[in-house]
């Protein structure tokens, strides 16, 4: 089942307790700047992740005495994620602080409410891949796009695609999910934002038009 | 070798990054530690609910479940669980790639991630509030149809 589960190569010398330990140490880094929530300018990270995460290590440690075979298995297979994990996520996180530093949230703003066009869904879809938080960011900006008169199609389709096919997702997919799964998959997300996109604005156009229709008769 | 590819882009990006500005090099690095500090529990999380689960939970079992003998059932639960449940796309990524090395269906695994980012119930407030309610329904109902479709054509052409 190990070798079902890991085709990369990673050490065959589980520690026993070592591994679960390793996994669970890092909880002390970040704890400075985490609980509590203060409003200190450090990053925040939510009191609930650190219960979640002391939850998990103390199963992991459990289990090498409750099930120390099954344990040995669960030990191999985090540490080979860890380790995968470990090479793909600092390049990642990188490049996201890139992105934002050059590219910046207003600048997408400024020039999504302008173009129209072919043009106007040419941006819709560089922005939509380029920036790095998550999605529910991208409503504000896609709310003051459409108050600037930017087309709803292309507003469905710059949130679509920052929530589908931004690029440090699809790096981490590249990695995990290889190149022909990635590939495939992002161009047919492309394709089906642009006909949600075409589908919203039909329905909801149709239905204003029918409403100034009935406004206008009464 | 996708790592090559993942390494070169960064270097590439540095590079630019440092020869324009390297004030801004070192914000963007200060950014990243940010995102680091913020992700790390949930990704070392993931990553233990990964073991875990690969651990106890036979291959069958998943098999059973999500892979091609489960048919159109198993793609739909996977993709009622993606539109319900807000993970990022970093960590549910390595989730699903170890569902799918356990024997899930190509089909189940592409519209679990594609609901699980286009889709959004729990974002569905936020966007409400920001663009209506009749563009979010037709917006959310619109991708979760679609997600099913590319889960399809995914699973079709990748076996």
């Amino acid at each position: 089942m190990k070798d079902r589960n890991n085709n990369n190569t990673f050490k065959h010398s589980p520690q026993k307790g070592g591994d679960s330990q390793n996994s669970a140490s890092p909880q002390n880094g970040p704890a400075p700047g985490g609980p509590g929530g203060g409003p200190g300018q450090g990053p925040k990270v939510s009191p609930k992740e650190f219960v979640l995460l002391g939850i998990v290590a103390a199963i992991f440690i459990a289990i090498h005495f409750l099930y120390p075979p099954q344990s040995r298995a669960v030990y191999d297979v985090s540490l080979s994620y860890l380790q995968e994990m470990a090479l793909i996520i600092p390049p990642v996180f990188i490049l996201m602080g890139l992105f934002e530093v050059w590219v910046p949230k207003s600048f997408i703003q400024k020039y999504m409410g302008k173009e129209a066009g072919v043009k106007g869904i040419g941006l819709a879809f560089v922005f939509g891949t380029i920036p790095t938080g998550p999605v529910y960011i991208a409503f504000p900006i896609a709310a003051a796009m459409h108050r600037k008169g930017a087309r709803l199609m292309n507003i469905t389709i710059f949130l679509g695609t920052w929530a589908a096919a931004k690029l440090p997702q699809l790096m981490v997919e590249l990695k995990f999910l290889g190149p022909s799964f990635t590939a495939l998959r992002f161009v047919l997300t492309i394709i089906s934002v642009v006909m949600i996109g075409l589908l919203v604005e039909k329905v909801i156009t149709r239905k204003e038009n029918k409403e100034l229709v009935i406004e206008a008769t009464d | 070798m996708e790592l090559v590819l993942i390494y070169a882009f960064l270097v590439a990006g540095l590079g630019y990054s440092i020869a324009k500005d390297r004030k801004k090099t070192k914000q963007a690095l200060f950014i990243a530690r940010r995102i680091l500090v913020k992700m790390l529990p949930s990704l070392l999380i993931i990553i233990g609910l990964v073991g875990l689960m690969l651990g106890f939970i036979p291959p069958e079992t998943i098999e059973h479940y999500l892979g091609a003998d489960a048919g159109f059932s198993g793609t739909m639960l996977a993709a009622g669980v993606g539109a319900i449940t807000f993970i990022p796309n970093i960590i549910s990524i390595p989730l699903a790639a170890s569902l799918l090395r356990s024997g899930a269906a190509v089909m189940t695994i592409a519209t679990f991630i594609t609901t699980l980012t286009m889709v959004g119930t729990v974002t569905a407030p936020i966007e409400i509030k920001e663009l209506g309610v009749r563009y979010t329904l037709l917006r959310n109902i619109f991708s979760f149809i679609f997600a099913l479709l590319i889960g399809l054509v995914m699973g079709v052409i990748l076996i």
